[in-house]
């Protein structure tokens, strides 16, 4: 802050209180040349006033506020630069990065400061940081065995997780069912937390080169892959365009999970089964996308996700 | 009466003890938010701030015509409570192109300062059509016109102007280009841009 905006309120805020205090004294003094419980020298309607004094209770009260308000003014930050005896403040909000924000963090914690939001983060990190660091040295496979550790687990899942596949992590149509034993990009923990961690973007290109007919036939062949009855002359026809599909899908149909491209022979259905959920993921293509998480989770708290993920599908 | 009671001229007239309050009222405001107005912190944008696009700009003004901020705020205290749940704190510098902002005053939603990246736009979209499709246990109403209405974009540029003249940093060619930017694109489209942008101007500055 500029010293000129900084002297205007150090003098207005203090002049204030200086007139405050000027009033309360002005108005506890008998100026009137009337004594005191004798009547004012006004009526009106037969209603007189009588000179009484304010009640003792009210300006004391009024005075405690006048030595709360130099004392709150001489610990905290209020009068401008002058930053308060107590070196406190509540919050770095001058920074303009994620990165000025740790430095200042950082900062303030060498110059001895109090910052009330990182003494909260400090004090959580105390009680919960050796929590999830002893987490985080165990397997994954070893905490989704651990009660402990999965309700840990699920507290976050739903807290963060459960938007999108549900408070039952059974997800929804564009959203993954994670209790199955059916993933996209694979179910291992490593798959597990990486998918996590990075996040996942998985692209079906609509497929504008095809007609209407041809977008038929195709739905019946990837139809007929999970074993379903379909007419057999349109299945026939569309397998002549699946080498499309093939590049990302195989050419069986069975998926590739370093793409997140779906098995299609399972008959489980990200985007619904039918014939025109099937023609319409064909038409118009798909994205799925799973966010990153390592900037808002960080990896210890990631680590207790994914556990609790794992062990949703090992029952 | 005694010549020393000057209060009673105050207390006998009604328009000069309005204008006296306001002088009294006032030193708080001249001490509280006159020097803000000259501040650093204020005016000075975070780094990856950048002013709204076309179709960010109209999203914008579909959210506060249908009354987003009724039930979801857009500013993060400085409590880990709040922290831990939605990332790092507000900033004024985030704000500084906002006319008006919309930090909001309830929570019936959650906060939505940074939901920007927090989820697909695929989720955006099913969960506007009706939320309950994705979250069973939401209370918000669905918006399903939205993906049928389109926008004609006839007045995003005079938008994107007014907000020029307010510091945000337009180019002349993204004014002439916002019509057609927006030109056809639906509400929902719009909806979904602007919200996806709320707040990664500091948490996905490059």
């Amino acid at each position: 802050m500029s010293s000129f905006w900084s002297a205007w309120i150090i003098v207005l805020t203090l002049a204030f209180l200086v007139v405050i205090i000027w009033l309360l004294r002005w108005n506890m003094t008998n100026y009137t040349g009337i004594k005191e419980g004798e009547l004012m020298d006004h009526e009106f309607d037969g209603i007189v006033e009588i000179n009484n004094p304010m009640p003792k209770w009210w300006t004391i009260l009024f005075w405690i506020t006048i030595v709360w308000a130099f004392l709150y003014l001489a610990l905290y930050p209020g009068l401008g630069n002058f930053a308060g005896l107590l070196g406190w403040s509540s919050s770095n909000q001058d920074v303009r990065s994620l990165e000025e924000s740790k430095q200042a963090t950082e900062a303030a914690r060498e110059a001895g400061l109090i910052v009330e939001y990182d003494r909260q983060v400090d004090q959580a990190e105390e009680k919960f940081g050796p929590v999830f660091a002893a987490l985080s040295e165990r397997s994954i496979e070893e905490l989704s065995q651990d009660p402990e550790a999965v309700k840990i687990g699920q507290r976050l899942f739903i807290q963060n997780c459960a938007q999108c596949h549900g408070s039952n992590a059974m997800g929804g149509k564009g959203f993954p069912n994670l209790t199955d034993d059916d993933w996209l990009y694979g179910g291992s923990p490593a798959a597990i937390k990486h998918t996590l961690i990075a996040g996942r973007n998985g692209v079906m290109p609509a497929q504008t080169q095809f007609n209407d007919q041809q977008i038929t036939e195709l739905a019946n062949y990837v139809m007929s892959l999970s074993g379903r009855k379909v007419d057999p002359e349109l299945a026939k026809a569309g397998q002549a365009n699946f080498a499309v599909c093939s590049a990302c899908h195989g050419a069986d149909g069975k998926g590739n999970q370093a793409l997140g491209a779906p098995n299609l022979t399972d008959n489980i259905w990200l985007y619904g089964g039918s014939q025109d959920a099937i023609e319409e993921t064909l038409r118009n293509g798909r994205n799925g996308v799973m966010p990153a998480w390592k900037d808002i989770l960080g990896e210890d708290k990631i680590h207790v996700i994914s556990s609790y993920v794992y062990g949703l599908s090992q029952d | 009466m005694s010549k020393n009671v000057k209060h009673a001229f105050l207390e006998k007239r009604v328009g000069w003890l309005a204008v006296a309050m306001t002088i009294a009222i006032s030193i708080g405001g001249l001490v509280e938010i006159t020097p803000l107005l000259f501040q650093k912190q204020t005016n000075e944008p975070v780094v990856g701030l950048k002013p709204y696009t076309a179709l960010q700009m109209e999203g914008r003004d579909i959210y506060i015509r249908e009354g987003c901020n009724n039930c979801h705020s857009q500013m993060i205290r400085p409590f880990r409570s709040e922290t831990e749940r939605y990332g790092h704190y507000s900033l004024a510098g985030e704000h500084v192109w906002e006319r008006p902002f919309l930090w909001g005053s309830k929570r019936t939603g959650p906060d939505l300062a940074r939901v920007g990246g927090r989820y697909s736009d695929e989720w955006h979209y099913v969960h506007l059509i009706n939320p309950r499709d994705v979250v069973p246990e939401s209370n918000m109403p669905g918006f399903p016109w939205l993906a049928e209405n389109t926008l004609d974009g006839e007045l995003t540029a005079k938008k994107m102007e007014v907000f020029r003249s307010f510091g945000a940093p337009y180019t002349d060619e993204e004014i002439a280009g916002a019509k057609a930017a927006v030109a056809g694109k639906t509400e929902m489209e719009a909806l979904i841009a602007y919200l996806q942008v709320l707040g990664t101007g500091l948490t996905q500055a490059e």
